[in-house]
């Protein structure tokens, strides 16, 4: 049985191969909704119904399938002719002219290659790697022995230890800021951190922070933000605590 | 008799100095007799300590001993080289203990594939492609592996691989260098003649 008459039953279309063909080169059945390993399976299928391999059908299905493969590979990569498309018509006809003369080109140059290639087809060459170079020898200076343990000692001797200095962080005492929060917070009830510490490093603000942390374990101030990135408000613990916002406060509780 | 020997010594040195070409073309048998590829005149004065202009007279001394007529070994300017091969009447002898450089021939694809590279080249696989309307991957892959054409660097520092034919191509199609191919625009129908055509197919084409 010809490839042709090869009946199909797919998800798009039903009937003979032929006709799914003549549909698609009209333009009248879409290759994107086709599945073409449907096709495919149903080939096999048959051939195996068959029961032998028929290798005329076998070819003339490989081609019309391989036809369709590209076909629907160009439909949804239309990149080519949208170059094409994008062009006006003489722009279009004109590239399609050039391209053709292009390949017509290649074409000829390739029937002189395959003329000139019968030619010399019968003529044998040696082929291979070319003899080495001849190496040059490097002559060296003539040296003496106690050179060589010069040069050995110098490698012998200790290196000098590393210098780790530049990696140290200079943390100032937490001390000096707890000091600095007491004496202030003895001038004035209530101050902003930012401002405090308006001018000093990332290392010392840190440092001024983790005073003021354990100035609040000591109950000694209150610490209040109102939203995230807020200025931080500190207080004295006796002033207003009902308005500060606890660092401390207890999540809601949870039955222990 | 003294007064003889003193005039014919200065005669002497100045045949030592001046290489007949005879003896030249001897040296230059040799080497080429044992490169495995073409030399250039260049290589050839190098090694043999002479001007390149001397050159010239001892490859004509032997370009006429080896020739089809005279001699099982032929020589032949290829590839941008001078090099021996043996002559076409023992090729069939050849072809009894070695395997011919291009043993099947080569298909249309392949060949058209290798013009296209030969004349505009280097190029990239899609730049081919473009111009014979269709994949040639498998196409260079097979050129490469046959060693006609070779990867030669790259379009930019990231982009695709650029292909270019080889010395190999030009040895096994007789060419002394790319230019010694016919001229492009010798070949096939120009483009006002294609686009003639076109006209008239859109002519016949009902509206």
């Amino acid at each position: 049985m010809p490839v042709r008459e090869l009946e199909l039953d797919l998800d798009a279309f039903e009937g003979p191969f032929d006709l799914l063909l003549s549909l698609v080169l009209r333009d009248e059945l879409p290759l994107r909704e086709l599945d073409l390993a449907e096709v495919v399976i149903s080939f096999v299928e048959h051939l195996h119904a068959k029961g032998e391999l028929d290798l005329d059908a076998c070819g003339e299905f490989l081609i019309l399938i391989s036809a369709l493969l590209e076909l629907k590979a160009r439909a949804m990569f239309p990149d080519e002719e949208a170059e094409l498309a994008e062009l006006e018509p003489e722009e279009a006809a004109e590239e399609l002219a050039r391209r053709l003369a292009e390949y017509r080109r290649a074409k000829e140059a390739a029937n002189w290659l395959r003329g000139r290639l019968e030619e010399r087809r019968d003529y044998f060459f040696r082929l291979g790697p070319a003899p080495l170079a001849p190496k040059v020898e490097r002559k060296l200076a003539p040296q003496s022995p106690l050179k060589l343990v010069e040069a050995l000692r110098g490698l012998a001797v200790e290196p000098p230890e590393p210098s780790v200095s530049h990696m140290a962080l200079r943390f100032p005492p937490t001390a000096q800021f707890l000091d600095r929060w007491r004496a202030l917070l003895r001038r004035r009830s209530r101050f902003d951190f930012d401002q405090e510490v308006a001018g000093l490093s990332r290392v010392e603000i840190a440092v001024a922070f983790l005073a003021l942390l354990e100035l609040r374990k000591q109950n000694e101030i209150a610490i209040a933000q109102s939203g995230p990135f807020a200025p931080i408000r500190i207080s004295r613990a006796d002033a207003e605590r009902s308005l500060s916002w606890r660092v401390t406060a207890t999540p809601p509780a949870r039955s222990a | 008799m003294e007064s003889y020997s003193n005039a014919a010594s200065p005669l002497r040195l100045i045949t030592s100095e001046v290489r007949p070409a005879t003896e030249l073309a001897k040296t230059i048998e040799a080497l080429l007799v044992v490169a495995s590829q073409p030399l250039p005149v260049e290589d050839l004065a190098a090694a043999a300590e002479v001007d390149v202009l001397h050159i010239g007279e001892a490859l004509e001394i032997l370009s006429e001993r080896y020739s089809e007529e005279q001699s099982g070994i032929v020589l032949e300017l290829v590839a941008g080289g001078w090099a021996f091969r043996a002559s076409a009447a023992a090729s069939e002898a050849c072809a009894r203990l070695f395997e011919k450089p291009v043993e099947k021939g080569l298909s249309q694809a392949a060949l058209e594939t290798l013009a296209i590279v030969a004349y505009l080249g280097p190029m990239t696989r899609p730049e081919v492609a473009r111009i014979r309307g269709v994949n040639v991957d498998g196409v260079i892959a097979g050129l490469c592996e046959r060693g006609l054409i070779a990867e030669g660097g790259r379009e930019n520092e990231f982009g695709a691989i650029r292909y270019g034919t080889t010395p190999l191509f030009e040895r096994i199609f007789g060419l002394e260098s790319l230019a010694a191919l016919p001229r492009a625009d010798d070949l096939g129908a120009d483009v006002t003649e294609i686009r003639e055509r076109l006209e008239a197919v859109a002519e016949k084409r009902p509206a």
